[in-house]
């Protein structure tokens, strides 16, 4: 074998290996939706989403759950995301350089990966026995808010960093101060970024179940929620007690419910790449 | 264009706050109201919120006629969590919940607890669950285990290996032994009988929370065998086979009648005396619980008592006024 072709086959092996690599999440992907879907797909139907959890699958809906994980949802994103991008802007803009930042910095990013359970344990305490929220949506978005606050700054703060020098000095330049800048500036470009990861953090935190089963997402429930004291059940609690029960039927709903969240997921996420391109087109202009 | 990018991200605050306040105004409100309805009764009209929460064994039970009891009541609100047994009694003896589900009775230490913070409760029967000892249906040799024999494949350090260390005629292939976890009631149960100690078992096996798992794994092995409640037993009799134990197979009947012993173990509810006096909500949604129970309990999964043991028990709380 000359040295040529030797170099050619080490090109198509790699070539082969990354493929597989591709190959592999796709393929599990793939027999997952086409169980999940196969299960599923026929329980789907309006009154799915009308009827509250009951003991005869036929009857079972996800009324509670959604609605519960809508509210939560919403809270935590209100929460999370004006608190996470005020710190990114706070670290990058205001705060100087030095070891202290460092030394923040470094904790944020570790805070990014702690297990979820441990934001939960937090949220008991603080959140449902300290403050008094009791076991409600807002200690369960506060929770969550926390949760994903690291992934929302660190992201932000990537943003903030890509903006060029050049478009700050001249903003500078031009006479602008500091709000000028950031407001007309520096948030109009960083936006994109922004806006990318607090989505994807805000789509994690939806099939997030363990912190809210410590700040006590309950089972059944069959009223939706009211205000943000009320008690809350969410789509990934449900899907799991469903799996549990020994009755069939409440494993393929289960399946069903578990279309849903993915259908739910995969609009959060669109949502994320339309906001991303649009603001991308109005930058270039 | 600075200005209005500027404009375009104040009025983008602005109305995240007006949501904010929105929210704030909306919960405030919802507060007030349930104050008022604590309790109440409207013409007639039950309202105001009931808090069970408890074991997962138990759960189905108290899902099933809280589902029917709020068809009939719209106005009252239950739920129902599944903090587990332990984790049940720790809200209920801190007076957070109405109602505990459990699959074993209060521990002295959590009765203790509720003690002194001033907690009365009574203990009520609801149902029996028979734990049932399973194999796969292509195992045609086992038709009787005893309750020396569990033991001797399930104690620790178990000599068990193949089917043929059980008893000599059987065949000399390796036992595949599915359980689950320890953190179920099940488990603590069926070791507290079978070994003799709770909580005392061989390592070596299968365990898994989800029963549907252990279902999975005996149904899909000749030389399988497990145990698990009764339910799942129920739900997926064509893909197992039961094992009689002393000789007798768990039945309705059998559980019911006591005979199928030492496995079949009662199960509770644990109502708050303070929330049966003072809720009204609270004490008809367990007088509509102990009327229901033998209708309900069978759709369950699990096996009811008789009515007079029903009624004799809402006779006490009655009475505990």
């Amino acid at each position: 074998m000359t040295n040529l072709q030797k170099r050619k086959l080490q090109d198509k092996i790699f070539h082969i290996l990354v493929l597989s690599a591709t190959l592999f999440g796709l393929v599990v992907l793939v027999i997952l939706l086409k169980e999940i879907l196969n299960d599923g797909l026929k329980w789907i139907n309006i009154d799915f989403f009308r009827n509250f959890a009951s003991r005869f699958p036929r009857k079972s809906g996800i009324k509670a759950p959604l609605f519960g994980s809508l509210w939560i949802i919403g809270l935590t994103a209100l929460f999370a995301f004006p608190i996470g991008v005020g710190s990114a802007l706070y670290l990058e803009e205001y705060l100087p350089k030095n070891w202290l930042t460092n030394l923040i910095q470094v904790n944020i990013s570790n805070l990014a990966g702690v297990p979820s359970i441990v934001f939960g344990i937090l949220g008991l305490g603080i959140f449902v026995n300290t403050l008094g929220f009791g076991r409600s949506i807002l200690s369960g978005a506060l929770t969550l808010a926390l949760l994903i606050l690291p992934v929302i700054i660190v992201s932000a703060q990537e943003a903030i960093k890509s903006v060029p020098k050049e478009l700050k000095q001249g903003a500078y330049a031009l006479g602008c101060t500091k709000w000028q800048m950031i407001t007309g500036v520096l948030l109009p470009y960083a936006m994109p970024g922004i806006l990318t990861g607090t989505i994807l953090a805000i789509a994690r935190a939806l099939g997030e179940t363990a912190p809210l089963l410590m700040v006590g997402a309950v089972t059944f429930i069959a009223y939706t929620p009211e205000g943000i004291f009320d008690s809350f059940t969410t789509l990934p609690m449900q899907i799991y007690n469903w799996t549990s029960r020994p009755k069939v039927d409440f494993h393929h709903i289960a399946a069903a419910a578990i279309i849903v969240l993915l259908i739910l997921l995969l609009g959060i996420n669109s949502l994320a790449i339309y906001l991303r391109n649009r603001y991308q087109s109005r930058m270039s202009r | 264009m600075l200005s209005k990018k500027a404009r375009k991200f104040i009025s983008l605050t602005l109305s995240l706050a007006i949501v904010i306040f929105m929210f704030v105004g909306c919960s405030s409100q919802t507060q007030k109201q349930t104050d008022n309805n604590q309790g109440k009764v409207n013409a007639g009209k039950l309202s105001g919120k009931i808090e069970v929460d408890g074991s997962s064994t138990v759960f189905p039970i108290t899902e099933a006629m809280a589902e029917e009891f709020q068809k009939m009541h719209k106005d009252v609100k239950i739920t129902v969590g599944v903090s587990g047994t332990g984790g049940g009694f720790k809200r209920f003896t801190k007076g957070e919940t109405d109602i505990s589900d459990a699959s074993r009775p209060i521990k002295d230490k959590e009765a203790k607890i509720a003690q002194e913070n001033g907690i009365k409760y009574k203990q009520i029967k609801i149902a029996y669950d028979g734990i049932s000892v399973l194999v796969n249906p292509q195992n045609d040799w086992v038709d009787n285990l005893t309750v020396e024999e569990l033991k001797k494949i399930w104690e620790p350090n178990s000599k068990v290996k193949t089917w043929k260390d059980i008893r000599p005629e059987w065949p000399d292939k390796e036992i595949k032994l599915y359980g689950p976890g320890t953190d179920s009631g099940t488990f603590d149960y069926f070791t507290e009988e079978i070994i003799g100690e709770s909580g005392k078992i061989r390592t070596d096996f299968t365990a898994s929370e989800d029963d549907n798992v252990l279902v999975q794994g005996i149904a899909g092995d000749k030389y399988a065998l497990g145990y698990f409640g009764y339910a799942y037993y129920v739900e997926n009799k064509d893909v197992l086979k039961i094992v009689p134990i002393n000789g007798v197979k768990p039945t309705t009947e059998t559980i019911e009648k006591g005979e199928y012993t030492p496995l079949s173990r009662p199960l509770f509810i644990y109502v708050s005396q303070d929330s049966f006096n003072n809720k009204e909500q609270v004490r008809e949604f367990v007088k509509f619980y102990l009327k229901n129970a033998r209708d309900i309990v069978p759709e369950t999964g699990y096996v009811p008592l008789k009515q007079e043991v029903y009624d004799k028990q809402l006779e006490e709380l009655l009475s505990g006024k």
